[in-house]
């Protein structure tokens, strides 16, 4: 049977068909999730879009983390059992759902930054990023305003010390994100958020490169074989 | 008297026919004023005076330009593609398997000045309704925009406020932003140039018309409350009748919010899948004026409006100041009874406020003779009853005079070919450096990196390639290409030729990623029409852009007049920027302009001339502007345009890119830098004007080897001249002449390349 994969669609999201085209490149079926209803419709994965959502009035992902779909997403999320993968203002909602820790902030040249980015991964045990081997670098695109990860040393210390950061910016550093983090994973490995859009590297004709397509490939892998996730 | 105070209605204007009116404070001439009084047969109220005020303006009525837009008419080719031609919000083109696409560029300069972020920005928002309005899903934009000198003081504030509100608005609409052109030159640090461009795509059966049919339809405003802001003129009507102590300073450039577009655009498209409409139309310029207007006029003719209904932000607007709000992110729409509650519970589901605020009447023949019935009420006053026809239509219509001016033969005969010329090897390669490091010329990638060209997933090309493309559906190879080009300088040397050189730059930019060239928009920046020098470039310029179509077969669906753009007494140098949309059968064959297949060998298409007056060399050199652009020949390039979309089809092209701004020299150095490889190349002539001239029809292309021949050969079918001139390969460009040789590593290239914007604007 094929994984139903779920994107969901806030108000402002915006890369939701992009997702939505990967999950299909991948070999899965993308479920189209609204924001107003608290109802997952079964999905096995779901992946939380790029945008701004709510046109990031507050803050980035401040107000989608109170949208009824998120009081059904954020338990199954937390225990471990739904696989959710955020990109971009995904990421930024798992932040501000607290299934992450950290926060995005402003880049540090104030400016929003569109670019072709290369990215190390450096845990490939996740339920998003098995497909790529451990150390691999992968060409995706880079596109956000607020995308500098920040936590205090002490969780920076614990997330690298769990193997939780889960890609690094190879390169200079595009927009201030303490020790040039990509994206981080939760302690079951089934919650990971990323930066960078992968699902805009998964065609040669429109992407950088083909690279991204591996996120959404490693779902259908992990879902596949069965086992929990694990960081 | 009303029952409300203050309120002007009709019986008031009949009561009180002699009391004194601020037409002129609303920018209406006194004979304009009195052809109102006319038409209505005594005075107008107050808020038919802010109708008229704005309808009339040059703005919305093209009073001005009219008589010489009307050209692109008369002399549009005959093209079986055209569904809906100029004076719908925009025009429509067909691209094939039953889609259509529709484009439009606007200006919006004036407001980018005074507050650039918000101006930009909702330049954005405007032209992106205006695609909506047409039943299309707006899928891209791109922008045209010119600063003053970028060291000037104003620059710093202007050029990175525009840009962050072009980022801003686009980027949170999910509209990638695939291109367009910016330009630097003195004329413009008063006067910025904010070009903003946005192309839609629709099934033919789903194209919308602004209008208003079947008597008892209800007349729905959606999107955003209406605010203060955008009112110019309404605050002297509302201080012609109330005391100027009530009214607080208030913005007349109008505020965005990309988020309700958003919502306004899912909204449509949602309410057009499921067949809620009958007519629709934007708010942009003169709002719900402007709307009422031209779907009354559009439809029966008829219609009543409640305007106390229309939803504020501010309960102190007068009916006046409702009338002229440019609030943005707001629509209109014209929706059969049995349908309101479905077309409610849409909105209702993407948190767009609705409200009926009136409807459709039928017209005695009487009145369709008079140019239809508008009726207005206030809390049940009537304070409008006017046929809305003489409003939206039948404006006034000026044939300004025009005259060359004299200092223009002086001008023409300071030719450029006169200027010191690079003695030496060390010389020749230090000028081509600074020209191609010039801000004009130089890497855009400081601007361009601040907007999202990814979202959607279906760029093909986009920045800095020739030409924007976009792959129109995923279930479809199909692309359309588009690319916009003005030359301020060129046009100021020749208006006539120099419209047709931006013309032919736009189609040669389509061409050169494998596009056929179908359709033309525009957007005429110029000084004012009070000017007769203004009005005779105005005039030769339409006239060279109306023939130049007609001649190469792409009609104008649309466009946009931006006059008095001056400082002082000093206009711009007149700036038509034209945008060409072309299509392309197969996104895979589409060519960019990197030189990246080692090995490769590199063509010139095109005839090479001493031509100099009015190009980048001239200017950034000797910052010289004099002499006659270089020579229009349409028919060399719609031979080159086909060449390169052949070229592209059969798989004979690597890449390919156009000469424009700067010539040989820049264009080797862009597809070098582009590619990431060095180029040896051999000149047979004069080094200097084989790097420098700006002769037009011309493009370098790279072809694998072995397929040199059957190249040649296309390119000899179609006539166009073809000399193979070097090989991709190694670190630098090299450029060996009889003279000598010039030699420039790539990271000399990309230091010069990169330097200028970052330079200046970083830290800003």
């Amino acid at each position: 049977m094929t994984a139903r994969v779920g994107v969901v669609t806030f108000p402002g999201s915006l890369d939701d068909k992009d997702a939505a085209r990967a999950v299909s490149l991948a070999g899965a079926e993308p479920v189209p999730l609204w924001h107003a209803d608290a109802d997952l419709k079964g999905v096995d994965a779901v992946v939380l879009p790029g945008g701004f959502s709510y046109g990031d009035y507050l803050r980035c992902g401040a107000i989608a983390r109170f949208a009824p779909l998120m009081s059904e997403l954020v338990p199954a999320a937390r225990s471990g059992a739904l696989p959710v993968l955020g990109i971009c203002n995904g990421f930024q909602i798992l932040c501000e759902s607290h299934l992450l820790p950290g926060a995005l902030t402003r880049n540090s040249s104030l400016r929003f930054v569109n670019r072709d980015q290369v990215l190390r991964m450096e845990n490939t045990s996740t339920a998003w990023t098995n497909a790529y081997d451990e150390g691999q670098e992968i060409l995706v695109v880079l596109k956000s305003g607020e995308g500098g990860y920040v936590a205090d040393e002490a969780t920076l210390d614990r997330l690298e010390a769990e193997g939780r950061v889960i890609a690094r910016y190879v390169g200079a550093n595009p927009n201030g994100s303490r020790r040039d983090i990509a994206g981080v994973a939760n302690e079951h490995g089934n919650v990971v958020g990323l930066m960078p859009h992968p699902e805009h590297a998964v065609e040669a004709l429109t992407g950088p490169s083909t690279e991204g397509l591996g996120f959404f490939t490693s779902i259908l892998s992990h879902l596949a074989s069965g086992t929990p996730a694990q960081v | 008297m009303s029952e409300v105070p203050g309120l002007d209605t009709v019986i008031a204007a009949n009561d009180t026919p002699h009391i004194p009116q601020p037409y002129a404070e609303l920018g209406m001439a006194k004979d304009e004023y009195e052809r109102v009084r006319e038409i209505l047969d005594r005075r107008p109220t107050a808020s038919e005076l802010a109708i008229y005020s704005v309808m009339w303006s040059e703005h919305c009525s093209y009073k001005s330009s009219k008589v010489h837009l009307s050209q692109f008419g008369e002399k549009a080719p005959d093209n079986d593609a055209l569904l809906v031609g100029m004076g719908e919000n925009a025009g429509v083109v067909d691209v094939g398997d039953g889609r259509a696409v529709t484009f439009k560029i606007e200006s919006h300069n004036s407001p980018s000045f005074v507050e650039p972020h918000q101006g930009a920005a909702t330049g954005v928002g405007g032209i992106v309704r205006d695609i909506l309005t047409m039943g299309a899903r707006p899928v891209a934009v791109m922008d045209a925009l010119r600063f003053g000198p970028l060291e000037a003081d104003d620059t710093k504030r202007v050029l990175p406020g525009v840009v962050s509100g072009i980022s801003f608005y686009g980027n949170c609409l999910g509209l990638p932003n695939i291109g367009g052109e910016i330009g630097f030159g003195a004329g413009y640090l008063g006067n910025p140039l904010v070009n903003a461009l946005c192309v839609g795509v629709m099934r033919h059966e789903d194209i919308k018309l602004a209008q208003a049919p079947g008597p008892g339809n209800k007349v729905v405003l959606f999107g955003s409350s209406t605010g203060p802001d955008g009112i110019g003129g309404a605050s002297v009507l509302a201080s012609a009748n109330f005391d100027e102590e009530s009214h607080t300073k208030r913005p007349s450039v109008q505020v965005g919010d990309p988020f309700m577009e958003k919502l306004l655009i899912e909204c449509s498209l949602e309410l057009y899948a499921k067949d809620m409409v009958v007519g629709i139309q934007d708010l942009g310029a003169a709002g719900i004026s402007c709307a009422t207007t031209e779907l009354a006029a559009g439809g029966t003719g008829g219609m009543n409006v409640q305007l106390d209904k229309v939803p504020l932000r501010d309960h102190r607007l007068t009916p006046e100041e409702i009338l002229m709000s440019e609030s943005q992110e707001r629509m209109m729409a014209i929706v059969e009874p049995a349908k309101m509650a479905d077309f409610l519970a849409i909105c209702d589901k993407w948190g767009v406020l609705a409200d009926e605020i009136g409807e459709v009447t039928d017209v005695t023949p009487e009145e369709a003779e008079r140019g239809g019935r508008l009726v207005m009420t206030w809390h049940g006053e009537t304070i409008v009853d006017m046929p809305p026809r003489t409003a939206s239509d039948e404006g006034p219509v000026y044939r300004r005079p025009y005259a060359r001016p004299e200092s223009q033969d002086a001008l023409q005969a300071d030719d450029a070919a006169k200027l010191p010329r690079p003695q030496g090897d060390p010389e020749l390669r230090e000028q081509l450096l600074r020209v191609l490091g010039s801000p004009g010329v130089g890497d855009p990638t400081w601007i361009t990196q601040q907007y999202d060209s990814y979202v959607r997933g279906d760029t093909v090309v986009s920045t800095p390639h020739d030409s924007g493309m976009i792959r129109i559906s995923d279930d479809s190879d199909r692309g359309v290409a588009l690319a916009t080009d003005g030359h301020g300088r060129f046009t100021r040397l020749d208006p006539y030729a120099g419209t047709r050189l931006a013309y032919a730059e736009a189609y040669r930019n389509v061409s050169v990623t494998g596009a056929r060239p179908l359709a033309v928009t525009n957007c005429l920046n110029f000084g004012s029409p009070e000017d007769p020098g203004v009005m005779w470039q105005f005039a030769e310029s339409t006239r060279g852009l109306a023939d130049a179509c007609q001649q190469l077969g792409t009609p104008v669906t649309g466009g946009n007049v931006s006059f008095y753009n001056q400082t002082g007494d000093v206009p711009i140098n007149p700036t038509p920027v034209i945008g060409v949309l072309g299509v392309i059968d197969d996104v895979n064959r589409r060519l960019r302009s990197g030189f990246d297949s080692e090995g490769s060998r590199v063509f010139l298409l095109g005839e090479t001339r001493p031509e100099f007056s009015g190009s980048a060399w001239a200017d950034v050199i000797h910052e010289h502007l004099g002499g006659l652009p270089p020579k229009v020949d349409l028919a060399a390039e719609a031979a080159l345009g086909e060449v390169l979309a052949t070229a592209a089809e059969r798989g004979l092209a690597a890449a390919a890119h156009d000469l424009s701004d700067g010539g040989l020299g820049v264009a080797l150095a862009e597809s070098a830098l582009r590619g990431g490889k060095g180029l040896r190349v051999e000149l047979d002539g004069d080094a200097f004007t084989e790097l420098f001239s700006e002769s037009g029809a011309r493009a370098i292309v790279a072809v694998e080897p072995g397929q040199e021949e059957e190249f040649v050969a296309l390119a000899g079918e179609h006539g166009v001249p073809v000399t193979q001139i070097g090989t991709v390969g190694g670190d630098s460009l090299t450029v060996t002449h009889p003279g000598g040789v010039v030699e420039i590593a790539l990271t000399d290239l990309r230091t010069s390349y990169e330097a200028a914007i970052p330079a200046v604007m970083n830290g800003v």
